[in-house]
């Protein structure tokens, strides 16, 4: 016989081959670069939105502005932030046609300003958003809210 | 010496660090971004009042009005009884549809729509809601909520039975004519009871 029948080998387990894991975290990645966008704005004011059943996904979010109105961190009053700055009602009309400015031709007849408010809002401060919209004929109006099954 | 034949292998690169440099990156897109959650419920305002403009009265028969109004404390009244926020759903499905022709129910008028042909459309009612300014935000979201899921209902109960496919799958000239058959008629105002 030219070769035994049975030959000891070392049986070393092969190791995994590691090659190809920077592929699969580029994958994961390019997976989160698509999925999310870039956060913009540091919010300021804290604010939980309520919940509703007829929510539906905001389009055309290039044509969308947002207003927050929340608790100031340690306090108990309610501040409404435009952007990057705690403003005040009056500096809506300011700030929509600064937006309005930004926006392409065919984003503005779909623009909609996005009022991300906080539960415990009084309806007075909405409503007083809501009318200086109105004057600046803003007039598509989206009220943020989390969907409840 | 001269003679040996040198080698030509290029010193590669040690490519084992480049796991680490994605992770690095995977993790700042991760810290930076935020996931797309972005929901709401669209509403349309009214333009603005002219200020000069006297407001006019019109004349609305009381059969085509659902009074409802938002309380401080965030109860509901619609046409004079209390209401939950899905008893009052209920109330602006029946109170549109007007289904039997009910003489206490708005009127409704014959027209014609395309892609539904000759059929009753609910042109004549008016939702007018009444808020608060104490009450809280949360409880006229969810007064908003109810009415438009109480639409909602039967614009999809008509899509389903006149196009076979529920609204959210309905083209937009659909959606179209079946806003002219249940058009949302709000009239909103904020002030004190």
């Amino acid at each position: 016989m030219q070769k035994p029948l049975f030959v000891r080998r070392e049986h070393e387990v092969p190791r995994l081959n590691t090659t190809s894991l920077p592929d699969l975290i580029f994958t994961v990645l390019f997976f989160f670069m698509i999925v999310t966008h870039m956060r913009d704005v540091d919010l300021k004011v804290r604010y939980e939105v309520p919940q509703g059943t007829e929510v539906l996904k905001l389009a055309h979010k290039s044509a969308v502005s947002y207003i927050y109105v929340g608790r100031l961190p340690g306090s108990d009053e309610f501040a409404i932030q435009l952007n990057d700055k705690v403003s005040t009602i009056a500096d809506i009309e300011a700030y929509l046609d600064e937006e309005r400015s930004r926006m392409s031709a065919d984003d503005l007849p779909h623009a909609t300003v996005s009022i991300k408010a906080d539960r415990d809002v009084p309806l007075q401060m909405i409503a007083d958003i809501k009318q200086a919209l109105r004057k600046s004929y803003a007039l598509k109006v989206n009220y943020s809210a989390s969907e409840r099954p | 010496m001269f003679s040996r034949r040198f080698k030509s292998d290029m010193p590669q690169l040690d490519t084992t660090s480049t796991a680490d440099i994605s992770f690095m990156l995977l993790i700042f897109f991760l810290v930076t971004s935020s996931m797309d959650t972005d929901k709401g419920l669209a509403r349309q305002l009214p333009p603005p009042d002219d200020q000069t403009e006297e407001l006019r009265e019109v004349e609305v028969k009381e059969r085509n009005v659902l009074a409802v109004t938002l309380a401080a404390d965030g109860s509901i009244v619609c046409d004079g009884s209390p209401v939950t926020t899905n008893e009052l759903a209920k109330r602006v499905e029946t109170f549109v549809a007007n289904a039997d022709d009910d003489p206490a129910l708005p009127e409704m008028s014959q027209r014609e729509v395309h892609l539904l042909g000759l059929l009753r459309v609910s042109d004549r009612h008016v939702i007018t809601i009444m808020a608060s300014p104490q009450a809280t935000y949360d409880a006229y979201f969810q007064m908003q909520d109810a009415i438009v899921r109480g639409y909602n209902r039967l614009r999809n109960q008509l899509a389903v039975s006149r196009f076979g496919h529920p609204l959210a799958q309905c083209t937009a000239e659909e959606r179209d004519a079946i806003a002219l058959v249940y058009p949302q008629r709000i009239s909103e105002r904020i002030e004190e009871q």
